[in-house]
């Protein structure tokens, strides 16, 4: 059995520890905000956050998740208040909106690390797939996260 | 009034001639109709299928069309609001189900042609969205009226009240009940004059991005009904095998895994009902279903063209190109013409298959119960899912329920429905309500790619080096393959459109195509056709140029001429104003600088092209190091869409349109090596990330009327020719060869 957090709620898994935590994410726990792309890793759109790292939730084993306190785009706001979502409605940045939780966990996470990122660095970090091509928006909402958290006076 | 049967008629003449549009009749006038599916509300706060009033004066506008990113859940109920007279931060938007009535006369719309593609889903309801907005705040306005005892010329709407000069007003919500009784009114009312319009063209926010930006937005791959099962197929690697046998021992023994059968796909050469024939495993979870599929142990046959490859392709592509093909354009006297002109130029191009790779894979779920069927799926063509459904199982199709989910991006692979016949089938032969879900490698592996060809292109040039013949000849695996009573002569018509520039501007003109032979099913992928054909001409244009010392722009600028219609038979037309490209042509260069010389390394390259009705043109500049490394420095990007409904959502496809067309230029192809599809996944099929894209990047709308046409596909065929234009005059290297790849690297 492996017992976790999600969203500061205790889980307790007793299925295969195999099973990508994406898969228990979703149709265990049926929080749907997590999404399935590619299942290797490449697309990003199941980034979820472990104990604040940001993590691709198709190729983890649950079992690796023992203990360790999860958050989803479900618990990363009550309503959307979080600096990168409010940044994300200004730019009006989703079209088809699938990647965009995978998009918004892993800008949170990448912000936390570099508050002030310069374009090299949104490159250098920002690997998840648009397949709708929001990019152009994405860089605009990243730096526009910045200075929203830069003015709340938020760490 | 008395209580009269309600009837919704759509698309149908009342007695006196009026045209109705989602509206309810009295039983008097009334078509009658035998039987109807798709269930709607019927509430006394509502006015017809599409608008709900509630008590505190919000309102609820129904969306019928699938949104697949487009943004047509915020723009349609734009035009309902805009006429309606209601401030649009009061509109919430409910998404509706497919509706079709069956008549003496046969099928019809309940609520409106429903589908999207082909940039058709504003065009096509510009009108009707109006009239049905207008059409309720008559009635609003006529209730008042009634209720005033004045005439309803002297009461006006306000942003959700109706006014009388005198003071007196009412709230839609207090009049509604009273209005929804009323008899709709037979005249189409005035619609507003586009230049008062207060919420259409202007930017306005979507309506589901807080839903998105929390994760609570649903797509397909999140349905979840009571006692559903999970479902995927193991599919033929190689097209029209079959299963020559197979193994679930293993499978079966896997936790969760519930039932394992065939499925037989459409025999060689017949339509695609669905694309292949596999093996089915049903478990109680996705997980469960996807390692029931690894245990599968299955031996197939290798069907139709089991040694196909790009290598046999392009051969097939140059021998066919060595004869003689279909003529299917012939003005003038090409060959006379070529023999005496000043410079003859000729190049070959060549563009190979793509996948449509949404992110969201194909998924539906489907129930069926007896004679009935419930089918929950993200479509393009809700219609096209009731039919394919209706040939999977026998169901009649006014027992088929069809809901649409929110798609995670079309790009045209939605127009399919081969996967809700798979999970028909599925649900039918298990008994159990299913959801089919595709993984990433299934999808890259099984799908209507956009066709591959080979473009030879021949120009006989004057004095002044201007065209006057011009041949594109088009080896090509057409879109048309297996469908349904397609003649093979027609084949060509979804590749070539005869009437692109620059036919009709070049005296000597031929269009000549050959059907070239693949197993691979192909269908439209964004701007079908227009992808390869702006691309090759707008490379061959430029090596025109080069070679005869012109400038890129000038030459095309001459070409064009100045603003007036052409005729354009096919999608986009009636006509074609190549002093429209030419004016976003001179737009975009202008903006770059293009006459500005730039250092070693650094180009700039341009191309323009008219799809579906719109107009788009791209400046490009880019560097390239002596190493062969490409990076893009700057994009402009312009679009003349007649009209921008909403300006913000034409800015987001024409910066996602762009990202398409440039991603796919990169690195993007789908090849083919022992009759298998080669790529599976992202890591071989990369689509381009956000380094590749500089922030230097802008959109511009220009609009040029009051009419708007499509946008979603129209900005993307200049894309890719702008990047190989510039990386020709960056390094003197021309790409004729799509992907670009490794082709630089040195």
């Amino acid at each position: 059995m492996v017992k976790f957090k999600v969203n500061g709620k205790p889980v307790r898994f007793e299925g295969d520890p195999q099973t990508p935590l994406l898969w228990v994410l979703r149709d265990e726990l049926k929080l749907y905000g997590t999404r399935f792309g590619c299942g290797i890793g490449e697309c990003g759109a199941c980034t979820v956050h472990l104990a604040g790292n940001a993590s691709r939730s198709c190729i983890t084993p649950v079992a690796a998740v023992q203990n360790i306190e999860i958050t989803t785009i479900e618990g990363l706001s009550d309503d959307g208040e979080h600096p990168v979502q409010q940044a994300w409605l200004e730019h009006d940045v989703p079209q088809c909106g699938y990647c965009q939780s995978g998009q918004i966990m892993a800008a949170t996470e990448f912000l936390r690390r570099v508050p002030n990122p310069t374009d090299e660095d949104i490159d250098r970090n920002m690997t998840n797939l648009c397949r709708c091509g929001t990019y152009v928006r994405i860089r605009k909402a990243i730096h526009r996260a910045a200075q929203i958290t830069r003015e709340r006076g938020e760490a | 009034m008395p209580a009269t049967r309600r009837r919704f008629v759509i698309g149908g003449l009342t007695a006196t001639g009026g045209l109705l549009l989602g509206m309810p009749l009295t039983a008097t006038e009334a078509e009658p109709e035998i039987e109807a599916i798709g269930a709607s509300d019927s509430g006394e706060r509502q006015l017809g299928y599409f608008i709900t009033i509630n008590p505190d004066n919000t309102v609820i506008i129904g969306s019928n069309q699938p949104e697949i990113g487009q943004g047509n859940r915020t723009t349609l109920p734009m035009l309902v609001a805009e006429e309606l007279g209601v401030d649009f931060a009061n509109v919430s938007v409910k998404g509706m189900p497919l509706g079709i009535v069956r008549t003496p006369e046969g099928m019809r719309w309940r609520y409106g042609g429903q589908g999207v593609g082909g940039s058709t889903g504003l065009t096509d309801n510009w009108e009707f969205m109006r009239e049905v907005g207008a059409r309720a705040r008559l009635m609003l306005e006529q209730t008042a009226a009634g209720q005033w005892e004045v005439a309803v010329e002297d009461v006006y709407v306000e942003k959700g009240y109706v006014r009388h000069a005198d003071g007196r007003s009412k709230s839609f919500g207090e009049l509604v009940t009273s209005a929804a009784r009323l008899p709709v009114p037979d005249e189409a009312p005035a619609l507003k004059p586009v230049k008062d319009f207060e919420i259409a063209g202007h930017h306005q926010t979507g309506v589901d991005a807080h839903d998105i930006i929390t994760g609570r937005i649903r797509y397909g791959m999140d349905v979840d009904e009571p006692g559903m099962k999970y479902a995927v197929i193991a599919r033929s690697p190689w097209h029209d095998g079959t299963v020559k046998s197979f193994d679930a021992a293993r499978a079966l023994k896997v936790s969760g895994v519930r039932q394992v059968f065939t499925i037989e796909g459409p025999a060689p050469g017949e339509p695609y009902l669905i694309l292949a024939s596999g093996v089915a495993v049903v478990a109680d979870s996705t997980w469960a279903a996807l390692q029931g599929r690894r245990a599968l142990e299955i031996e197939w046959t290798r069907g139709s063209y089991p040694d196909e490859s790009t290598e046999s392709f392009d051969h097939q592509c140059e021998e066919l190109l060595n004869g003689d093909g279909q003529v299917v354009r012939n003005d003038g006297d090409f060959d006379a013409a070529i023999a005496s002109a000043d410079r003859v130029i000729e190049k070959t191009y060549s563009v190979p298959f793509v996948s449509h790779a949404p992110l969201e894979p194909q998924n539906c779920f489907a129930h069926v119960d007896g004679d009935r069927c419930r089918v929950i799926v993200p479509t393009q063509m809700p219609s096209s899912v009731s039919r394919s459904v209706a040939a999977a199982t026998g169901i009649d199709r006014m027992k088929i329920e069809v809901e649409m989910t929110r798609v995670g991006g079309g790009f045209g692979r939605r127009l399919t429905t081969d996967y809700a016949a798979e999970a028909a089938l599925i649900s039918k032969h298990a008994g159990v309500p299913v959801k089919l879900v595709w993984s990433r490698e299934d999808d890259i592996r099984h799908d209507f790619y956009r066709p591959a060809g080979h473009h030879h292109l021949k120009a006989g040039l004057d004095k002044t080096g201007t065209p006057v013949a011009w041949t594109q000849r088009l080896a090509s695996a057409s879109k048309y393959y297996r469908r349904p009573n397609m003649p093979d002569d027609n084949l060509w018509s979804a590749e070539l459109y005869p009437d692109d520039f620059p036919g009709n501007l070049v005296e000597n003109y031929r269009l000549e195509w050959f059907n070239v032979k693949s197993s691979l099913p192909r269908g439209s992928w964004r701007a079908p056709a227009h992808t390869a054909n702006a691309f090759v001409i707008q490379s061959f244009l430029d090596e025109i140029a080069h070679e005869t010392g012109q400038d890129p722009v000038a030459l095309r600028l001459k070409m064009l001429g100045e603003a007036r219609e052409l005729k354009y038979d096919g999608h986009g037309g009636p006509t074609f104003n190549p002093g429209r490209l030419a004016k976003l042509l001179t737009f975009v260069s202008d903006r770059i600088d293009y006459g500005r010389s730039r250092p070693n390394g650094r180009g700039v390259g341009v191309a323009c092209h008219f799809t579906f009705g719109g107009y788009s043109a791209h400046a490009l500049e880019v560097e390239v190091t002596e190493e062969g490394e490409l990076s893009i420095e700057r994009i402009i990007a312009a679009i003349d869409c007649g009209y921008a409904v909403n300006p913000n959502a034409v800015e987001a496809q024409v910066q996602g349109a762009t990202v398409d067309g440039l991603s796919t230029a990169l690195n993007l192809a789908i090849t083919v090596k022992d009759g298998q599809i080669v790529q599976s996944n992202f890591n071989d099929y990369p689509l381009a990330k956000i380094a590749a894209f500089p922030a230097n990047f802008e959109s511009h709308i220009l609009n040029w009327d009051e009419t708007p046409t499509g946008v979603g596909e129209i900005p993307l065929p200049s894309a890719a020719p702008a990047l190989t234009n510039a990386i020709f005059a960056a390094t003197g290297k021309r790409i004729r060869r799509l992907p670009i790849g490794d082709q630089l690297r040195v």
